[in-house]
């Protein structure tokens, strides 16, 4: 049996010592001294989070499908462990081996989010790996940055060595062979660094030097050695049926976020919604093929036990063989007790008979993402959702036994008005009237509207990357316009609203377009012991925006700023596949409100068409296809 | 068709709460494929039921769960598929057919459990053993056990059905199941305020090694295991 990083009477002390043992049902397990490579696998929260996460897994499986290389993980410490390491001096380990991090070859992070970047410091802090790249010595790990924020990775470009930009799947295998190649060599740090930056898809930011305009924008990023690309191609896996995909996922002690066996279904999304990042970054949509899917629900429970198996896409109904996938799963695995759950369904006759055999009308709510309470704004942002589907889809379901309705959306869209915030509060009450039209004798007591707002945040690789972002207090005052109106509708005993969190927001949005010179304020927010931002119990708005003052970083530089169209942004030495010449397109048709149609009926000439894959080789079977959308 | 399995639980395993080994057997359940009955309704739950939850930190060589399943292999075949898919840590060593009805379920059999009691390392003191021997002898051991209703003073002595020493471990049987239930840990408590003395946080060891039914009187007990009531399944 291994020995354990931590004694009994530490795991006793601490909260949920199994977050820290390993030891989970297929959990790999391998003798060191046989592999060339040893990958340390982070999220960068607390386990019960990233072991929820899809990504991870399938990462997990590719590399320990090769028998040279065996890939642990590791999660943040809570703060209670934390707190012990740092006493104790007892270096951070992987949950497999219980070896220190700074044993391995290399330390994956992912970054799902850019409210874990204090979280990242404090992974590579208790490791005891340098923070700053350049100050990591011959026998450091090299620390590799991959996931959706790697998609402008500049503002951690400091701390780390690498970045893994796009789909997985693709080039680690190419980054394994070459760093095999180096070590086998004996080669330095710095040589393998210009190795590993002419493997497509991998990006060495110390490589690159950026030149600022006397505003601060960016005047120009180049590499400073030769045989750099200029630019970096983002990853984009072709064949997703032929793709990896774990056929024995972990199987963890503890009640995680997401205790179930997860099939990614499709990757992508057809429907172009100018604001979500994942909508245009994952492009092409490609659908898994319905058979491997069969197989892979099939294998997946076995090896599991899970009683729970969610489809996972940006938008489930868009897969094309979604009702022949769920009468197959509801004919296979619902006698055994298997729980069948859809997130991500438009709201129709098919999702409505679906969601009647998979869960109990009474206690279930229907979800609608409107995300703009006006139409006009909805045509603005691109979502097709119309007010009239809303309510046909709230009306059926009412009809149907349900009384619960969820509403989200977002404040502070670009060219969002006074008008469209209080749509939000009239959208709610026209659902609630629909609901109270049905005979007093026929329905179950009251309706229950919960309405939630998020506060918009642009993003980098969107139509919206060029527009200003609101302040905290303009999004407070949205808000509270919102909850107002919301307390004037006749059936607001029937509805409840809830807004999130502003100060954390305005932050989400400095570091999802900062450039490079924001690791100063990064590392003394963390020195200041910003950590676990994303935890409401943990945030502290206060050391953050001592950190801007003490750093002199200008926060409404990164936020409120509109951008001009030629602007260099610091993403933009990433090729992601989505043309800037379409996107900034989608940003003049957002400004004049006009609607663009999805992938599906319209090819809208975005650029990722050049991978061949996907719904951009769907050209024979368009015709159907579009009858069915207009219909 | 009523199963009783016996299951065993050391290493890091001990680590794992009472809440989450229930989880832990659903799952490992479906993964061996055994076929376990389901309750009825929109959210049918595995029937399935531990005697007497074990603490975080103990190990055990005497866990119990009832289920009840449509059909069985054999004991043999059963144990070897479960074990199967374990976790290290967590061995299955029983798997039999138990008596019908609600008097007979794990739960409510349960009567009693052994122990096995260590200091950890550097916990204990000089002369304990003989402190510890003098102690046996008492004939009440009052505590005050705290409850969610508030304090009260117990004697903890007819609860105690053997309370011995050989060598460092300390050897106990004690009433155990939801009407009474004594901890080992507060045994040792007692003993230590008896000397005047207060235990360390983490100071035991503590490994349950069997648990009982009571086939006998309140007079004369006649403890059972609960696997010995079990038929094997061939």
């Amino acid at each position: 049996m291994r020995k354990l990083a931590l004694d009994d009477t530490i795991l006793l002390e601490v909260e949920k010592p199994a977050r820290y043992l390993g030891n989970e049902i297929n959990a790999v397990y391998k003798d060191k001294s046989r592999i060339d490579v040893r990958f340390c696998m982070c999220f960068p929260d607390v386990y019960e989070i990233g072991m929820s996460h899809l990504g991870i897994q399938i990462l997990y499986d590719m590399f320990n499908r090769r028998e040279d290389v065996w890939c642990e993980r590791v999660y943040s410490p809570w703060v209670d462990l934390d707190r012990i390491l740092r006493e104790r001096q007892i270096p951070l380990f992987a949950l497999e081996s219980q070896d220190p991090v700074s044993d391995f070859d290399f330390l994956g992070i992912t970054l799902q989010y850019e409210m874990c970047y204090t979280n990242v410091l404090q992974i590579l802090d208790l490791s005891g790996i340098p923070l700053m790249a350049d100050k990591r010595g011959e026998e450091d790990p090299f620390v590799i940055g991959g996931g959706p924020c790697a998609c402008n990775p500049e503002p951690l470009a400091d701390f780390f060595d690498l970045f893994y930009i796009g789909e997985g799947e693709t080039s680690y295998d190419a980054l394994m062979d070459a760093y095999k190649e180096h070590k086998r060599a004996g080669g330095r740090r710095q040589d393998f660094l210009l190795k590993a930056a002419q493997i497509p898809g991998i990006y060495v930011p110390s490589l690159y030097e950026v030149a600022y305009e006397a505003d601060g924008t960016i005047a120009s990023m180049k590499p400073c050695v030769s045989g750099v690309p200029k630019k970096v191609e983002r990853q984009v896996v072709t064949d997703l049926t032929g793709a990896v995909y774990p056929q024995k996922p972990l199987v963890p002690f503890i009640k995680v976020t997401q205790d179930r066996v997860v099939l990614e279904i499709q990757r992508g999304c057809i429907r172009g919604c100018r604001f979500c990042q994942a909508g245009m970054l994952y492009r092409p949509t490609r659908e898994r093929e319905l058979e491997m899917l069969k197989s892979s629900a099939r294998e997946m429970l076995r090896a599991t036990g899970h009683e729970e198996i969610s489809l996972s896409s940006l938008s489930s109904s868009d897969y094309s063989r979604l009702p022949e996938l769920v009468t197959f799963l509801l004919d296979t695995f619902g006698e055994q007790g298997v729980n069948i759950s859809l997130p991500s369904l438009r709201i129709d006759a098919f999702s409505l008979e679906v969601m009647s055999k998979v869960q109990d009308i009474r206690k279930s709510s229907l979800t609608f993402a409107p995300e703009a309470g006006s139409q006009r704004l909805r045509d603005v942002i691109n979502k097709g959702l119309t007010e009239e589907i809303i309510l046909k889809g709230a009306g059926d379901a009412f009809d149907s036994g349900w009384s619960k309705v969820k509403l989200y959306f977002m404040l502070g869209l670009p060219t969002e008005q006074e008008e469209d915030q209080k749509s939000i509060a009239w959208l709610a009450e026209k659902i609630a009237r629909r609901y109270y039209e049905i005979p007093k004798e026929q329905r179950k007591g009251k309706c229950q509207i919960t309405v939630s707002t998020s506060f918009f945040v642009p993003k980098p690789f969107t139509p919206f990357q060029w527009a200003g972002m609101c302040t905290r207090e303009e999004f407070l005052e949205r808000a509270h316009t919102v909850n107002q109106e919301i307390k004037d509708q006749l059936n607001r005993k029937s509805m409840k609203y809830n807004w999130h969190e502003a100060d954390v927001t305005v932050l989400e949005g400095v570091f999802a377009r900062g450039d490079r010179r924001l690791s100063g304020l990064l590392l003394k927010a963390y020195e200041k012991g910003c950590l676990f931002d994303s935890w409401t119990e943990c945030f502290h708005n206060e050391k953050w925006m001592e950190a801007f003052e003490e750093t002199g970083t200008d926060l409404l530089f990164y936020t409120t700023r509109e951008r001009k169209k030629e602007e260099c942004f610091p993403w933009d030495f990433i090729d992601s596949g989505v043309t800037k010449s379409f996107l900034y397109r989608e940003w003049e048709r957002a400004m004049a409100g006009t609607v663009s149609p999805n992938c599906r009926l319209k090819c809208q000439g975005c650029g990722a068409g050049r991978y061949e894959s996907g719904v951009c080789l769907r050209r024979s079977d368009d015709s159907e296809e579009t009858e069915r959308e207009e219909a | 068709m009523k199963i009783r399995i016996k299951f065993c639980k050391y290493g890091e395993m001990k680590f794992i709460g009472h809440l989450d080994m229930m989880r832990y057997f659903q799952k490992a359940i479906r993964r061996a494929d055994i076929a376990i009955c389901y309750s009825e309704g929109y959210s049918p739950h595995m029937i399935m039921s531990f005697a007497s939850p074990l603490g975080v930190g103990l190990t055990s060589d005497g866990e119990y769960l009832d289920i009840e399943v449509k059909e069985a292999p054999s004991s043999r075949e059963a144990i070897e598929r479960l074990n199967q898919v374990m976790a290290e840590g967590v061995e299955v060593t029983s798997f039999r057919k138990s008596p019908e009805g609600k008097a007979f379920n794990a739960m409510a059999l349960t009567a009693a459990a052994d122990y096995e009691v260590r200091f950890r390392q550097g916990c204990d003191w000089e002369g304990w053993q003989e402190d510890f021997d003098a102690f046996c002898k008492r004939t009440s051991i009052s505590v005050v056990k705290k409850s969610k209703k508030g304090e009260r003073e117990l004697d903890l002595r007819p609860l105690i059905y053997r309370m011995e020493r050989q060598g460092d471990r300390i050897l106990l049987t004690v009433a155990a199941g939801s009407a009474r239930n004594v901890k080992p840990e507060l045994v040792m408590e007692a003993f230590a305020s008896f000397v005047g003395k207060e235990l360390p946080k983490f100071a035991l060891l503590v490994h349950r090694k069997e648990v009982y039914a009571d086939m006998g009187t309140e007079e004369a007990r006649k403890l059972v295991s609960l696997e010995a009531l079990g038929e094997e399944l061939s």
